[in-house]
């Protein structure tokens, strides 16, 4: 099998300096690199100009590496998703909140065992865990 | 043979008594029966940590140079009941911050308040002290600013009205919008189950009428010790039981009492229940002696045998019709959906069991190492036979 080619699933936190809110990157991902994108969350920084884009990219291995380049040489710094959602063992209680506000079950308990799961590939970046935890246990550093 | 209080502390200082937590139970008594369990355990021991809005902690801070009579006071913003004496305050667990938006910056996020500031104290963290007083000739000094962390000031006791209550209602919503509660956060069109309770690991779950817990009982509270001081406010022990005598719904509560100074932190948490307030998350655990079979039997209550009803929270309960929606049990509820009618709806915990579950396992090491004793209570928890029940306000609307 020709290296590379298998078609996968990332979701990427993309941070942008003021010079580059105004760069089409998107578009150049789908033009030149072939890769699909789905915009989770965009922002634009009053305060400093930064901007920030949660997407979930879809192409081929080859594809999505040299897209990664691509933004990286523009100077695009990016993030796995999972590096931004942490949870704070000593502060969890295990309770059962954050499975509740979770639209896609990232957050989930274990039937029975009731202990608390997290699963990043299916975080989309909403916020309602950070915001409804009701003992402070989780930061998140998404856009 | 009935087996007495005292002679399962001279098993505790011997090294021999033999205990077990309430999950652990189930399957000895299961695989040797309930007659030869009954023998060989001496204690089952309870545990659950959930959030107990009627808690505080009554802190004397000792006098000023010169004195004062404070009749106003903020402990990191949160003030605190000042109308007893002159330097003895009660700081509440439901207390907001001052200029706290509570509700009107919707749903409301109520981020600080008097349950974080018990935590705090008890974390040993500095609490900023602002009074304020009238002044009299022998307490002259009229206002304060200060700090101090808990072992600079004389007393604090946790002192906790109402906790541990002995099963509760399951929250739903059958109205059109999403609701915030204490039970958390409700979506509409029965769209989520909620409930609060550690079900079998249950402390008052596992004696259920009360043979064993009174006044004078001594708990694992806060991580430290505590006792069981008076019934709890609303304790209501005329709730109709199941054939185990287990309450099929909120029944028996306890008010409970403490050193915090030997409490931990981690047992006693600031909670933010997005929506509805502030409240402390406590922890508490009570050891069951297994006086003879009968208390065996009682503290081999599985989750599949407790029953809560079912409440609507969007009309119902606000409204204190006392109507119910259905029954359901804690095993289903575990499971993570339970049928409601025609809908499966998915269930979640606003209670810790894993948390519940160490602080039993907690006190069988406590007592395993000899560090903790049973008592005999002065005075068992009233049942129904008192005629006590919980009343809605039976005074006049003016």
């Amino acid at each position: 099998m020709k290296g590379g080619t298998m078609t996968i699933s990332k979701r990427v936190v993309l941070h942008f300096p003021p010079s580059l809110v105004e760069e089409p990157m998107t578009y150049v991902l789908v033009k030149k690199f072939n890769v699909m994108f789905n915009i989770l969350k965009a922002r634009v920084s009053v305060d400093d100009g930064e901007g920030a884009l949660l997407l979930e990219l879809t192409g081929t291995e080859r594809n999505m590496n040299n897209s990664l380049i691509y933004l990286k040489q523009l100077g695009v710094k990016t993030e796995t998703l999972d590096k931004d959602l942490v949870r704070a063992d000593e502060k969890c209680v295990q309770c059962g909140i954050c499975a509740l506000v979770c639209p896609t079950s990232a957050f989930s308990i274990t039937a029975r065992e009731m202990t608390l799961n997290f699963d990043a590939a299916k975080c989309i970046g909403c916020d309602e865990c950070r915001k409804n935890c009701p003992y402070g246990a989780i930061k998140t550093y998404f856009p | 043979m009935p087996k007495t209080i005292e002679e399962i502390n001279a098993k505790i200082k011997a090294g021999k008594a033999v205990v077990c937590t309430a999950e652990e139970i189930i399957g000895i008594a299961k695989k040797k029966g309930t007659k030869a369990a009954a023998r060989d355990i001496d204690v089952v021991t309870t545990g659950t940590f959930g959030p107990m809005c009627s808690s505080g902690v009554f802190i004397n801070t000792g006098h000023t140079k010169p004195r004062m009579k404070i009749t106003k006071a903020f402990l990191n913003n949160v003030e605190a009941f000042c109308g007893i004496a002159a330097v003895d305050l009660y700081v509440g667990a439901t207390q907001l911050s001052e200029n706290d938006p509570a509700n009107s910056d919707h749903p409301g996020a109520f981020r600080y308040g008097g349950g974080h500031v018990i935590e705090d104290l008890v974390a040993g963290k500095e609490i900023k002290l602002r009074a304020y007083g009238y002044g009299t000739d022998c307490y002259p000094r009229r206002e304060l600013t200060s700090s101090f962390t808990l072992h600079q000031i004389n007393d604090a006791f946790l002192f906790n009205p109402r906790n541990s209550y002995q099963n509760y209602n399951v929250a739903v919503n059958l109205g059109k919008k999403r609701i915030y509660t204490y039970l958390g956060m409700l979506k509409p069109g029965l769209g989520n189950a909620n409930y609060s309770s550690a079900g079998q690991l249950s402390p008052l779950l596992n004696d259920p009428l009360y043979r064993t817990i009174g006044i004078g009982t001594r708990i694992f509270l806060g991580g430290g010790i505590g006792y069981a001081a008076w019934p709890g406010t609303q304790h209501d022990p005329s709730v109709a039981k199941t054939a185990r005598g287990v309450p099929r719904g909120g029944s028996g509560t306890i008010a409970v009492i403490g050193d915090l100074k030997q409490m931990k932190s981690q047992w006693l948490r600031g909670t933010s229940v997005v929506g509805y307030g502030v409240s402390l998350t406590v922890g508490i655990g009570i050891p069951i002696p297994i006086l003879d079979e009968e208390m065996l039997v009682y503290t081999t209550v599985t989750d599949r045998d407790i029953v809560a009803p079912v409440v609507d929270y969007s009309y119902e309960y606000p409204n204190l019709t006392g109507k119910i929606v259905g029954e359901t049990d804690y095993a289903s509820l575990k499971s993570g959906k339970i049928k409601i009618g025609k809908k499966t709806v998915p269930t979640y915990p606003i209670s810790s069991y894993p948390k519940a579950r160490e602080i039993a396992q907690t006190l069988k090491s406590w007592i395993v190492g000899k560090r903790f004793f049973l008592t005999n209570p002065v005075q068992l928890l009233s049942g129904k036979e008192s005629g006590v029940s919980f009343r809605a306000f039976g005074g006049r609307y003016r």
